[in-house]
């Protein structure tokens, strides 16, 4: 009888304990579901963005011709021309011409952050350059068109809203990326390489451009990259100094329109083709970036490669 | 007294790291084209006073060094052009530290860095600096690949080439051997006896064995001093000083 009891209650306990457990599996269960489906989140965006672009930008180069739109040098849209070379160039220039400034000073920055600087002036200068990061676009867009864009204008002539304009702007916008992510990679290069250069007699100069930098050039090139990504795909700060006029521009001074500023000021109140035409300017943008992220992993496999 | 020169003299030399006196006081008179050992138990400063002759220690914050030391009766810290004093006194260093670059490029990368653009030059030059590190035989076919293939005791012979190319008077090597196989160690044993006869050789090494094979010279370091130095073979069979003596039959360090 009491053998018997015993084990009953022992059967109702281990009854319970099952419960237990399979809620506990339930829980988790929901949990990784949860996880998997935010995961997820990014990868649905993803898809469903460029399946839109491409489902609403596409059909329209079957309609008016592929030449014709990106090549085409004319921009009419009211009157059925829809020529897009000259966003595509000037979008291009800006780009190269402010990776070329951003890249030059970033670089120098950032040899002069991680090999030169005393602590003391680095706390000053690397805080001032992260902050560069947080402001918004549309406060660069407005100093530019306040002190940059006038002060063109003064000394070059041309009114100031221009394509040199543009490019400062955005030189002085991907500083911040540039110059901590070559930083990182500067300070990564093994003291051992640096003392052997110096052992040899080599100056720090010759050791930093000789030794430091080539050994840190994926990381530096990964930086410039990046900065370029944000570069091409700057809107705001751009509508505001480059003058937004859809021509070939045919020199630093002359006003353009990027990619990114066609779509931001027409998409209001385009309608059928030419809302068509300001999709199909966003595949040509989204197929830039795809090369140039396509360029960026490269890089880093190929440098993970090498270590 | 006899003919060999003095090539190094140190007078009073100690060195500070902040706080820590590293370096007590050190008297010693390294000769020319010969090997001197320094050994001593780990931390004992053996290797910080090697980097005080090339002035590695400039690199270091917070590091203060009193007393003098001369090469050719010239003060290093006062008489030298920095560059200068490092093409004379080249360094090889504990780990194998060949620049991520071909083989070529870092024999010749000395020779560039002090002026020679010449290929037919520096063709020369990386071909006599491989031969001399007796690394030419297994590399010639492959001086374009990346240093960092090779293993690791040939990175280390590259290391030598690469100080060779040059043409230092003094090595100065840190512990050359520490990270390295035995056969690997034993082929840099034997280009330090092929380099003795053109170049003043300086090692540190805490492998005793070691200092008893290749060198002329030792001098025994202990906690930031020299005890006692003088011929390799008086030093190993009859030690004046107790410690050394203590040291060298493996009673501690």
């Amino acid at each position: 009888m009491n053998k018997a009891c015993n084990s009953i209650s022992a059967n109702i306990s281990y009854g319970t304990q099952q419960k237990k457990y399979r809620l506990r599996n339930l829980k988790e269960h929901i949990a990784e579901g949860l996880l998997l489906l935010c995961a997820f989140l990014a990868v649905i965006s993803l898809l469903i963005i460029a399946t839109y672009i491409f489902y609403s930008g596409v059909p329209i180069f079957g309609k008016v011709g592929f030449k014709e739109i990106v090549f085409g040098m004319v921009w009419k849209p009211l009157e059925g021309s829809f020529g897009i070379f000259p966003m595509i160039a000037a979008s291009l220039l800006a780009t190269l011409g402010s990776v070329a400034f951003g890249a030059t000073v970033g670089l120098m920055t950032a040899v002069f952050l991680a090999e030169l600087s005393p602590l003391w002036l680095s706390k000053i200068v690397r805080p001032a350059i992260e902050l560069l990061a947080g402001i918004p676009s549309v406060v660069y867009g407005f100093f530019g068109l306040i002190v940059i864009v006038p002060l063109i204008d003064k000394y070059c002539g041309g009114g100031g809203n221009s394509l040199l304009a543009a490019i400062m702007i955005l030189g002085i916008m991907i500083l911040p990326t540039i110059v901590s992510i070559s930083e990182t990679s500067l300070r990564a290069v093994p003291v051992e390489y640096k003392e052997g250069s110096l052992a040899l007699g080599a100056s720090q100069l010759q050791t930093i451009f000789k030794v430091t930098i080539p050994a840190a050039k994926s990381g530096i090139a990964a930086g410039i990259i990046l900065g370029m990504g944000r570069a091409i795909g700057e809107t705001m700060a751009v509508i505001l100094v480059i003058g937004n006029t859809p021509q070939l521009p045919g020199s630093l001074l002359d006003r353009a329109r990027t990619l990114t500023s066609n779509i931001a000021i027409e998409m209001s109140y385009a309608q059928g083709l030419h809302q068509e035409a300001l999709f199909a300017t966003g595949v040509v943008l989204f197929v830039f970036i795809m090369i140039l992220n396509i360029v960026l992993t490269t890089i880093f496999r190929k440098a993970g490669e090498e270590k | 007294m006899n003919n060999t020169q003095i090539k190094i003299s140190t007078k009073n030399l100690n060195l500070y790291y902040g706080d820590n006196h590293a370096v007590k006081n050190i008297n010693i008179r390294i000769e020319e084209k010969k090997v001197t050992a320094l050994i001593g138990p780990s931390g004992c400063g053996k290797s910080t006073f090697l980097k005080t002759l090339n002035r590695m220690n400039d690199l270091i914050p917070y590091v203060r060094i009193t007393g003098d030391v001369y090469f050719e009766d010239l003060d290093v810290y006062k008489d030298y052009d920095i560059v200068e004093l490092r093409k004379r006194i080249g360094m090889v260093f504990q780990k194998p530290n060949p620049f991520p670059m071909s083989i070529y490029d870092n024999v010749a990368y000395g020779p560039r860095t002090h002026g020679i653009k010449a290929k037919e030059i520096l063709d020369e030059i990386v071909k006599s600096s491989l031969e001399k590190a007796a690394l030419w035989e297994e590399v010639k076919d492959r001086l374009k690949q990346n240093a960092l293939g090779l293993s690791g005791g040939q990175q280390q012979r590259l290391c030598i080439a690469r100080v060779l190319a040059v043409e230092p008077e003094v090595i100065l090597m840190d512990e050359p051997t520490s990270a390295l196989d035995p056969l690997a160690t034993l082929k840099i044993e034997d280009l330090v006896h092929e380099l003795r006869n053109n170049y003043t050789i300086i090692i540190v090494t805490h492998n005793m064995q070691q200092a008893a094979r290749i060198s002329d010279q030792t001098a025994f370091f202990l906690h930031g001093e020299v005890v006692e130095y003088g011929p390799t073979k008086k030093i190993f069979r009859v030690p004046e000083d107790k410690r050394t003596e203590d040291y060298i039959t493996g009673r501690f360090g």
